[in-house]
């Protein structure tokens, strides 16, 4: 079997298997629903109190509330992906097998991760969107070639998503207590992605610091690509640039994690 | 014989009825000789729960005292990942001064009521969501087989002190909101609020409730619970002025949650409420909570009696 | 026998201690056949189910994954509700007086622990004793003998996830006996442990059906588990009772052998001792069958006389193939 396929096999299983949760598929696209309804009229209330806050209209803005809940699973904000499940094999020791595979154990992650990322893009996203057009009025795109462009963004999202929580779970190879950094990780990723608000919305140089950091590829990129509020080529290259620097600093970690669990006979 | 087999006595703990019950003439009348009077059963019932809640809980504070570095971070974590949605509304204060008419101390009021109601809900019966995952791998049985109820024994289940977190947090903004929000305070209005939180958290219970009870229906559904729980807490933080008329409405007579905060609030805080109501209304929580319980302990009954004859 | 042992029922005992009267559990199943659409169907995991346990007894209830054996068992702990049928544990209808039924019997989950994972022993125990409202003075006394006889004294303050296997189970059968139940239900009690500990779990087990008197039922994959304990085997198949007596009986209504396995000294032609037949040979080893209601003494004294023997050992039919033989035998006839 030649790589390409091996890992597209691989991606294949991550769809296959939250594509089983029927139940708590429909109950998580009610819950992006519920939850984009409230965000919509904060949000609506804000704009009319100031009319292109970042730079937005009304409509973008609306736009820009139902873009994040359905990213909000697609780039996995608030973790609980992969990565519980590869701390709990590091914890276990189980990860020693994994290092004896023939495949390289970053890009099997990110394969079962990006199959996962497209299963939720699919079912936890197309429907709120559509909730959300029903009821109010978004800026949607009608160029096709806009919509390609945004889940160009979008997958370079959940590729710098994959790179950071990969980062996450190798912490478990040194720390005992994984939870507390996943923890810390996905607060963090909650104000710094542009979830809680657009991070254009954030007032001076914590804008600009919020802006520069990776996590601005999650949401903001993708929807600010959406919106034509970003040229594509710009938000492109700071995604790959993340998803690089974050990817090779996972491979080093990765590399000193073999080591030691090498030094210390697995 | 039929009557001895589908008689039967009126449980004094936790009477099931279920389909097979003969009609009314062929029961056996309440007052059945030996066993107490039902109203007796009701109020035993809830000490008896009580009493179990109280042992369980006990029991995981122990066990959370087992690892009291973990718990401290994980206190931490929960005060500050709560503290995300407040930390939202001071991004957008720092953008603008009002939003839907209300200033941020107003706001903060809103908030601090919602979230200490709601953290209150969550530390006493948070873990209720977890019903769905008791039921699928059957450990939900070695509660049934237990001398107590099993809504306490479900109630009390994982009971995390590190809950505490969001109270917390939810008590600074109330505490901020209080000492900043622009009031003439009366004794009335001054009572009013401990009875919100009361009474809030009340509803809120109710919800987690009821959530759970759904949950012996739909095993994966906890999600929907959460729409209902934190997202109800999301929407109360704010406002009723920013929603629409109809969601509004919503919330105030089909899903009673404006009774949480937002009735007893605006009377506070001397605001009209945008659906025209009494202004006795924001007296009302305490009897919405209690009838909110009460729907939710039958439809837990409803749901634990489908769990019974179906078990699944 | 002090007062702890006995038990006042005070109810009648017209028809055994567990009367079970054509019960039956009807589930309805929905089952998908397309992306939406699901059928119902009717399954009938107990069907007009009848037996009566006299106080006292230990009784194996044994049958195959999925006949029925965990939905009874349910119903008489009064976690599940019968569709029809009556249903009577020391006079308690379990569905209907779940609560009060619980204070009189008790349960172990063979693979689910009900103990407390982060705590001592002894936490669950305190647990228990406050929950069943045990009176101090006979919380103590059961206490102290269970953990003698349970061999769980250096055990108590040690918190549960540290426990062996064997250890947390011997726990939990002490954590079901606190209060005193009438009757004990065990489901698959010597799943996974060790030789050693199902042996202490089995003596414990006899222990207590001696000098107590309480009633047990027991669910198992272990035949030796009913060999070793009980008097009488109930086998249920398909929601119906196919089989209830002496587990020699089970053994004739199967027809059912053990397998005497023999090392000789060396390789020789197969061994003659009728009505056992050589079934199998392997270099020095061979298996000979012999049907399960003989006793294996006779036959291994006569090959010990004949053969130059070096170990031999005898291996229990399992149950599946013993009731898997039941019905080739009733089919056939």
């Amino acid at each position: 079997m030649g790589t390409g396929r091996l890992y597209a096999a691989v991606a294949a299983g991550g769809f296959r298997r939250y594509a089983t949760y029927r139940t708590a598929t429909a109950a998580g696209v009610f819950t992006n629903t519920v939850f984009g309804l409230i965000l919509a009229y904060t949000y609506l209330a804000l704009w009319h109190e100031r009319p292109h806050l970042g730079g937005y209209d009304k409509g973008q803005a609306l736009t820009y509330v139902w873009v994040g809940q359905a990213l909000l699973m697609t780039v996995s904000v608030m973790g609980g992906g992969f990565e519980d499940e590869l701390m709990e094999r590091i914890r276990t020791g189980d990860i020693a097998i994994d290092l004896y595979r023939p495949a390289d154990l970053q890009l099997w992650w990110l394969a079962g991760d990006l199959g996962r990322a497209l299963f939720h893009l699919l079912a936890r996203g197309v429907l709120p969107m559509a909730v959300g057009a029903f009821l109010f009025p978004l800026a949607l795109p009608s160029r096709p070639l806009v919509w390609a462009a945004f889940l160009a963004a979008v997958t370079l999202g959940a590729v710098v998503s994959f790179a950071i929580r990969f980062l996450v779970a190798l912490t478990a190879f040194w720390l005992m207590d994984g939870a507390g950094v996943a923890q810390i990780a996905w607060i963090t990723a909650m104000f710094c992605s542009g979830m809680l608000l657009p991070l254009n919305v954030f007032p001076g140089v914590l804008g600009e610091i919020v802006r520069a950091l990776p996590w601005a590829s999650l949401i903001q990129a993708p929807a600010d690509v959406l919106l034509g509020a970003a040229d594509p080529v710009a938000v492109y290259a700071r995604q790959l640039a993340w998803a690089a620097v974050l990817l090779a600093a996972g491979r080093m970690l990765q590399s000193a994690a073999t080591r030691r669990v090498v030094v210390q006979g697995g | 014989m039929a009557e001895e087999t589908y008689g039967g006595v009126y449980a004094d703990a936790e009477p099931v009825r279920d389909r097979r019950r003969p009609p009314a003439h062929r029961r056996p009348s309440p007052a059945h000789p030996d066993r107490s009077s039902p109203g007796e059963g009701t109020y035993g019932r809830v000490r008896e729960g009580l009493r179990a809640y109280r042992l369980i809980t006990a029991m995981w504070i122990r066990s959370t005292m087992a690892y009291r570095a973990s718990f401290v971070m994980t206190t931490l974590g929960n005060l500050v990942a709560t503290a995300l949605d407040f930390v939202a509304i001071l991004l957008m204060f720092s953008r603008v001064d009002v939003l839907g008419g209300y200033r941020l101390p107003e706001i903060a009021f809103l908030y601090g009521l919602s979230a200490t109601a709601f953290g209150l809900a969550d530390l006493a019966i948070g873990s209720m969501d977890r019903l769905g995952r008791r039921v699928r791998d059957g450990t939900l049985d070695t509660l049934l087989v237990r001398p107590a109820p099993v809504l306490a024994q479900v109630a009390a289940d994982r009971f995390g002190l590190r809950r505490l977190g969001r109270v917390t947090q939810g008590a600074c903004v109330l505490g901020y909101a209080l000492a900043a929000v622009d009031v003439t305070w009366t004794p009335l209005k001054v009572a009013l609020v401990p009875l919100t939180l009361l009474s809030g958290g009340l509803i809120f219970c109710a919800l987690f409730v009821a959530g759970a009870a759904f949950q012996f229906v739909a095993q994966d559904a906890s999600e929907v619970q959460n729409s209902f729980t934190y997202g109800g807490q999301t929407l109360l933080q704010y406002p009723p002025t920013v929603f629409a008329k109809e969601l509004v409405r919503g919330v105030t007579f089909v899903l009673p949650l404006a009774f949480v905060n937002w009735l007893p609030a605006l009377y506070v805080l001397g605001r009209p409420y945008p659906l025209h109501l009494p202004a006795w209304v924001a007296f009302t929580p305490p009897l919405v909570a209690a009838a909110c319980c009460a729907a939710s302990g039958l439809a837990w009954r409803a749901g634990l009696r489908s769990y019974r004859s179906t078990g699944s | 026998m002090d007062g702890g042992f006995l038990h006042d029922g005070g109810s009648p005992q017209e028809d055994g201690f567990i009367a079970v009267d054509r019960v039956e559990k009807v589930f309805h199943v929905r089952k998908r056949t397309g992306f939406l659409r699901s059928e119902r169907r009717q399954v009938r995991a107990v069907d007009a189910l009848s037996f009566t346990v006299a106080r006292g007894e230990m009784v194996g209830y044994i049958g195959p994954n999925g006949a029925g054996k965990s939905t009874t068992i349910k119903m008489l702990t009064g976690i599940l509700t019968p569709s029809g049928g009556r249903l009577r544990v020391a006079g308690i209808d379990p569905s209907r007086e779940r609560t009060r039924l619980a204070q009189r019997i008790g349960v172990v989950f063979g693979q689910r622990t009900t103990l407390w994972w982060d705590l001592p022993l002894i936490d669950s125990y305190r647990l228990m004793h406050r929950m069943y409202r045990i009176p101090d003075g006979r919380y103590r006394e059961n206490l102290d003998r269970l953990v003698e006889l349970l061999e769980l004294g250096a055990l108590l303050d040690v918190p549960v996830r540290q426990l062996s296997l064997g250890q947390r189970m011997r726990g939990d059968i002490a954590a079901a006996l606190l209060h005193d139940p009438e009757v004990l239900y065990l489901d698959e009690p010597t799943i996974g442990l060790d030789v050693v500990s199902k042996a202490k779990v089995r003596a414990f087990l006899r222990e207590l059906n001696a000098e107590r008197g309480t009633t047990v039922l027991l669910t198992t994959h272990d035949l030796q588990d009913i060999e070793q304990l009980c008097s009488r085997v109930m086998v249920i198949d398909h929601g119906r009772l196919v089989y209830d007596g002496a587990l020699a009986g089970l053994h004739e209504a199967g027809d059912s052998e053990r397998t005497l396995v023999v090392d000789l000294e060396r390789e020789l032609p197969p061994i003659e001792a009728p009505p056992a037949r050589v079934v199998r040979v392997e270099g020095p080893r061979q298996w000979l069958a012999f049907p399960a209601s003989r006793s294996a003494a006779p036959l291994v004294a006569r090959i010990a006389a004949e053969y130059p023997l070096v170990d031999l050992s005898v291996r229990e039919p399992d149950i599946e193939a013993v009731i898997a033989r039941m019905y080739a035998e009733r089919t056939s006839a």
